[in-house]
């Protein structure tokens, strides 16, 4: 493996850690904690919404993080061919 | 006098311990690669499940829904900070722990960072948050076997003791990760079980996911008029207490570093990081955390269920409200007679967790929020002198019921089948021993194979390894049991300092050490040291010195007030800990020779699943 490839298959990595890391501070500190109250205006079913995400959604969503991250990592590996065998 | 209850209690725990034993024996590790990593042989859906074992301890089983029953949303900080913190486990640290390929936590840390010291130093880490965290499940085995053998609190620690060190002392990892699997069904079953029930009950809605987000069906077929989460915030306020869905913890600022502090700690706890050693491959751990937390999200997302619906509950079974009524505030609830309450309230009463204190001597139970004002005037007016609820003994009262029983006697106080009650029990015990022991043996190993093994004993035998760690097990659940009689909060509290230390201390210098190449030995021991001893010194100052009572100290004289710092409590303080760590290490590391060079090159394998450092099977 050249260098420079190393140094574009770790930049890659990072920039998906990036943006899913982004996405993990939304769902939990942003809607669930900072916004919780103008949130709250607003119903899903008999929740509050910023209650639901606190509550329920962002595990949900914490979840589908993780194997987007395990699937978007297996392709790198791939593409890269750093994959084990 | 033996109830069916009883027999049903004793034939569920006896039969899922058995279960347990008969695993144990069945997959006795016989090397001390089975004992600690199980030999690296494990499935990572089979590994998820026993991860999701070994994460969801007494704190999640027993104690977490009642932390949500009494501050509402409040208690969301546990739900998004237990599970959120797998989402950095799983993208920041598991896939290049397995690759780097090592027993424990110190023994990367001492590898990465080329430093005796810095391994020792992980350790001491390692063991204050660990011992902590044992303490928090100490609290829970009590409660439950307290409440299971109808006996005092200190009865059933020192029986939960005995187990505990019976269990995890004979099996080691390969034993405890099958072990794992069975306790994992167990206890899912009897979290989830009662839960489908009331859920039913409540709301005609069988997924308390749904449930809780449903209408709600007064239980004297009255009209449907309001939500489970209206009804819920409409009694809690007309009793005197806070708003169910809007009641937070702390401020904002408290809030956030509480939720903060429980995920990063999630992802330095040396028990669920050891985990990810146990999968054969780089991708299995990746994949690995995404089915633990499958595994844990159906408890967690469950528990908001069963916490505002066992609120519900018990305030209707002490306080009864004519639904069609329009009157506001005390007026609306008609106390019951001590004498009419069901079995359960007398049984509970026992333990000295929950406590009936007949203030005004009418033979009746008040329960409201005497704290509030305007609430207290009004009982005043109908002859009430105080809330009738308590917990502790007798020289130490404190408000309202304990409330880790709340999830234990939930079942009970909805009326659900005795077979639904005793699978409780069995769940409670099977979440506080997996966790209890898959604690020990992270500080068995850190005794003696970190240190044993490779600083003070370099010769020593693998059976006396063995020994050796075993002997640490035993002498971590002394002391824990010991902390445990006066634990310095409910279960889920007490868990919550763990994670606070484990943030602060372990899991900056395991990030640094995978993206930060140029980080070094003294600025890792540096960061560590002062990460931790900021945390402890601000947990202690609060709980009293190692949690003894008593001896905690706050200096008026210095304008110290409690919870000085921007509001943020003890158990919330890990976060703060972790950035001093963070700080402290990048501004010695700038000062100090950098990592030799391979070193570097051993952090950019570490970075890329296949190459020169394949994960090495053990």
């Amino acid at each position: 493996m050249t260098p420079e490839n190393r140094s574009a298959y770790w930049k890659a990595n990072l920039r998906l850690l990036a943006i899913l890391l982004a996405i993990w501070f939304v769902v939990s500190y942003g809607f669930g904690i900072l916004l919780v109250g103008p949130l709250n205006q607003f119903y899903l079913g008999g929740y509050p919404l910023g209650f639901w995400f606190a509550q329920q959604g962002s595990i949900y969503i914490f979840v589908v993080l993780i194997f987007v991250y395990a699937a978007q990592m297996n392709r790198l590996d791939k593409k890269f061919d750093v994959d084990e065998t | 006098m033996t109830s069916s209850l009883d027999y049903w209690t004793y034939g569920v725990v006896g039969a899922t311990f058995a279960l347990y034993i008969g695993i144990a024996i069945w997959a006795r590790a016989g090397t001390t690669g089975e004992f600690y990593v199980a030999g690296k042989g494990i499935h990572p859906v089979s590994n998820g499940m026993a991860t999701a074992a070994d994460w969801m301890s007494a704190a999640s089983f027993i104690s977490m829904a009642g932390m949500i029953a009494y501050n509402g949303y409040g208690g969301s900080v546990f739900l998004m900070g237990w599970t959120g913190g797998y989402v950095l486990l799983a993208l920041l640290l598991a896939p290049y722990l397995r690759k780097f390929g090592k027993f424990t936590v110190p023994e990367f840390i001492g590898d990465r960072y080329y430093s005796q010291t810095a391994r020792i130093v992980a350790v001491i880490c390692l063991i204050m948050a660990s011992i902590t965290y044992v303490i928090g499940q100490m609290r829970g085995v009590g409660v439950a076997f307290s409440r299971f053998l109808e006996t005092s609190y200190e009865m059933g620690l020192y029986v939960g003791m005995a187990i505990v060190f019976v269990y995890a002392v004979l099996g080691g990892m390969k034993g405890i990760t099958y072990t794992q699997i069975a306790q994992y069904i167990v206890l899912i079953l009897a979290y989830t079980i009662p839960a489908l029930f009331i859920s039913l009950q409540l709301t005609g809605i069988v997924v308390p996911q749904i449930g809780l987000g449903a209408n709600y069906i007064p239980p004297d077929g009255g009209e449907v008029t309001m939500t489970l989460l209206g009804k819920l915030d409409q009694v809690v306020t007309d009793l005197g207490f806070k708003e169910y869905t809007t009641q937070t913890m702390g401020n904002t600022v408290n809030m956030f570093a509480y939720t903060l502090s429980l995920m990063i700690g999630t992802a330095g706890l040396p028990h669920v990081i050891i985990r990810f050693f146990t999968v054969p491959k780089v991708k299995d751990a990746r994949y690995s955390a995404g089915w633990a937390l499958v595994f844990i999200a159906i408890l967690y997302t469950t528990a908001p269920a069963v916490g505002a619906m066992a609120r519900l509950n018990f305030i209707d079974t002490l306080m009864v409200q004519d639904t069609e009524t329009t009157v506001h505030g005390l007026a609306a609830f008609e106390p019951q007679p001590y004498d009419a309450l069901p079995e359960w309230f007398q049984k509970w009463e026992q333990t000295g967790l929950l406590v009936w204190q007949d203030l005004n001597n009418d033979g009746l139970v008040q329960y409201y929020n005497d704290a509030d004002e305007a609430i207290a005037a009004e009982a005043a007016g109908l002859g009430y002198a105080g809330s009738e609820i308590f917990h502790g003994t007798a020289d130490r009262l404190s408000a309202g019921p304990d409330r880790d029983i709340m999830v234990l006697a939930n079942p009970e106080i909805a009326g659900l089948p005795n077979w639904v009650i005793a699978l409780v029990v069995a769940g409670g015990l099977a979440a506080a021993l997996s966790t209890a022991a898959g604690l020990l043996l992270a500080i068995s190993s850190a005794i003696s194979h970190d240190l044993l093994k490779s600083v003070f004993m370099k010769d020593i035998s693998e059976k006396n390894e063995l020994m050796a760690g075993r002997i640490a097990m035993a002498g971590a659940i002394v002391v824990a049991g010991y902390l445990g009689l006066n634990p310095p909060g409910f279960a889920a509290g007490t868990v919550a300092i763990a994670f606070g230390l484990a943030a602060a201390s372990i899991f900056p210098a395991l990030m640094m050490g995978i993206f930060y190449k140029k980080m070094n030995d003294t600025g890792v021991v540096a960061g560590m040291l002062s990460g931790l001893l900021v945390t402890l010194l601000y947990v202690f100052q609060h709980t009293g010195w190692f949690f003894i009572r008593g001896t905690e100290f706050l200096a008026p004289e210095l304008g110290m007030s409690a919870n000085w710092f921007f509001g943020i409590t003890p158990n919330a303080f890990g976060v703060v800990g972790a950035v001093v760590n963070f700080a402290v290490a990048f501004a010695v590391a700038a000062f100090t020779a950098p990592p030799p060079d391979h070193i570097q090159h051993l952090v950019e394998d570490v970075r890329v699943p296949r190459g020169a450092g394949e994960a090495v099977d053990h």
